[in-house]
């Protein structure tokens, strides 16, 4: 089978990248093929990659509390790049209504400080195996 | 519309959804490849290795600012190691040329090694030929010069950079990992440390002593301000090898030399595949005490190619 490819960007202009660097280890370790693009990615520049990377799921780590625009902007930007299939996750502080909102717009779980990154690569597994059987 | 038109085509998705095909190395990749192969042989393949933290892929990002200036459409496959226990990978090359790949006229795609023996000698070649009928002027391919597979991946490029720097251990550090014999171009990056005349004058006479048709320059770069000389060294191996059918010579001591392996490969898979009485048989020879391994082997080899 496929393994599952998956992008860790950090969009935006704060500098903290050690938790995206601690989940992309994490989901390494737990098998999948992690795509680093590091620090200050614009949402295009995420989409870009994800497309050429032919990705599975796209992970953005947000601390700097641009997530109710950048999370929509990556989202519209997959869908109008064909990729609407791709699971758009990620983590940050990130308030729990705004969490919410963000999943009824058809972002993914998001999750918080705190997780373990079990929990996080047991969600993509689960949430891939979904996609892919349903084509 | 076929995958394979939509690529002949530019649509860049396909693109992407092929490559994962030709990695997965299936039914679906063979009838991909043959497609598309009258269409390959235009672009010209760059091949970049060296050891670990030699400075390869800001050398690369610096290479693709400077083919974009002179409107080139670069195409690049970055290979990092698969971990062996887990399968996974960590794939960082895009990282450190997150501004280059933006462009619309790059193309950067990393690839996971993947463990399987032989996988990614097939795959990554492979991965270029789809990228060349794509209608990419120039891919470069970067991989870790260690292991014989990721040596000869950058090997079937048209011209080979290998990539040292004043701390990645002498010349005959490199002349023991096999690189030194497939370098087109030596490039010595960081080269405002200390040691890169050192480095330098003992890559030089290691070249005196080597009679080829070609010399391979030695550069110097830093790839944080400039890859100008390595550029400029590409130039001319390229104008020398569209001199006299060069080029052509190389290209077909490169299909053979994939051929042959992968043939072998093949071979050795399907003969492989119901030989297990024969292999059992000198397993327990072997633990037997009966016959030593390499004369187990042969017994075995006889026994299912008589």
């Amino acid at each position: 089978m496929k393994p599952i490819r998956v992008l860790i960007a950090k969009p935006g202009l704060d500098g903290h990248d050690r938790g995206a660097k601690v989940v992309a280890q994490a989901l390494r370790d737990a098998g999948m093929e992690v795509i680093y693009t590091g620090l200050r990615q614009t949402p295009e520049m995420v989409v870009k990659a994800a497309l050429e990377e032919d990705v599975d799921v796209v992970g953005l780590s947000l601390h700097s509390g641009a997530h109710m625009t950048l999370f929509p902007r990556v989202l519209q930007l997959l869908q109008e790049a064909g990729l609407g299939h791709v699971l758009l996750t990620g983590g940050g502080v990130i308030p729990e209504k705004e969490r919410l909102a963000l999943q009824e717009q058809g972002v993914g779980t998001l999750f918080g400080p705190g997780t373990p990154t079990s929990a996080l690569a047991a969600y993509i597994e689960e949430e891939v195996a979904r996609r892919r059987a349903s084509g | 519309m076929s995958v394979a038109d939509a690529i002949l085509r530019g649509d860049r998705q396909a693109l992407a959804r092929g490559l994962s095909q030709v990695e997965a190395l299936g039914a679906e990749a063979v009838a991909l490849l043959d497609a598309v192969w009258s269409r390959t042989g235009r672009a010209r393949r760059v091949g970049i290795t060296g050891p670990p933290g030699a400075g390869k892929s800001t050398l690369v990002a610096r290479l693709v600012r400077l083919f974009r200036e002179a409107d080139r459409k670069v195409g690049v496959v970055a290979v990092d190691p698969s971990s062996a226990f887990t399968g996974g990978a960590l794939l960082g090359d895009r990282h450190r040329m997150s501004r280059e790949a933006f462009d619309e006229q790059v193309f950067v795609r990393s690839l996971a090694s993947r463990g399987s023996l032989g996988g990614l000698s097939r795959a990554a070649p492979a991965a270029l030929d789809l990228m060349d009928a794509a209608g990419f002027d120039l891919l470069l391919v970067e991989t870790v010069g260690v292991g014989q597979v990721e040596i000869e991946v950058a090997a079937t490029a048209d011209s080979v950079v290998v990539v040292l720097s004043p701390e990645s251990g002498d010349a005959v550090q490199a002349m023991k990992a096999g690189l030194l014999e497939i370098a087109d171009v030596l490039c010595i990056n960081k080269s405002d440390r200390e040691g890169a005349d050192a480095l330098a004058a003992s890559l030089e006479s290691m070249l005196d002593r080597r009679e080829a048709p070609w010399r391979p320059p030695v550069v110097r770069t830093n790839a944080l301000e400039s890859a100008a000389a390595l550029h400029e060294a590409l130039a001319a191996h390229a104008a020398y090898l569209d001199e006299n059918g060069h080029l052509e010579e190389r290209r077909n001591e490169g299909f053979t030399r994939r051929l042959r392996n992968l043939v072998a490969d093949l071979v050795a898979e399907a003969v492989l595949g119901g030989a297990g009485p024969e292999i059992d048989q000198a397993v327990a020879d072997v633990s037997a005490g009966r016959r030593s391994i390499l004369g187990a082997a042969r017994r075995a080899a006889e026994a299912i190619v008589p």
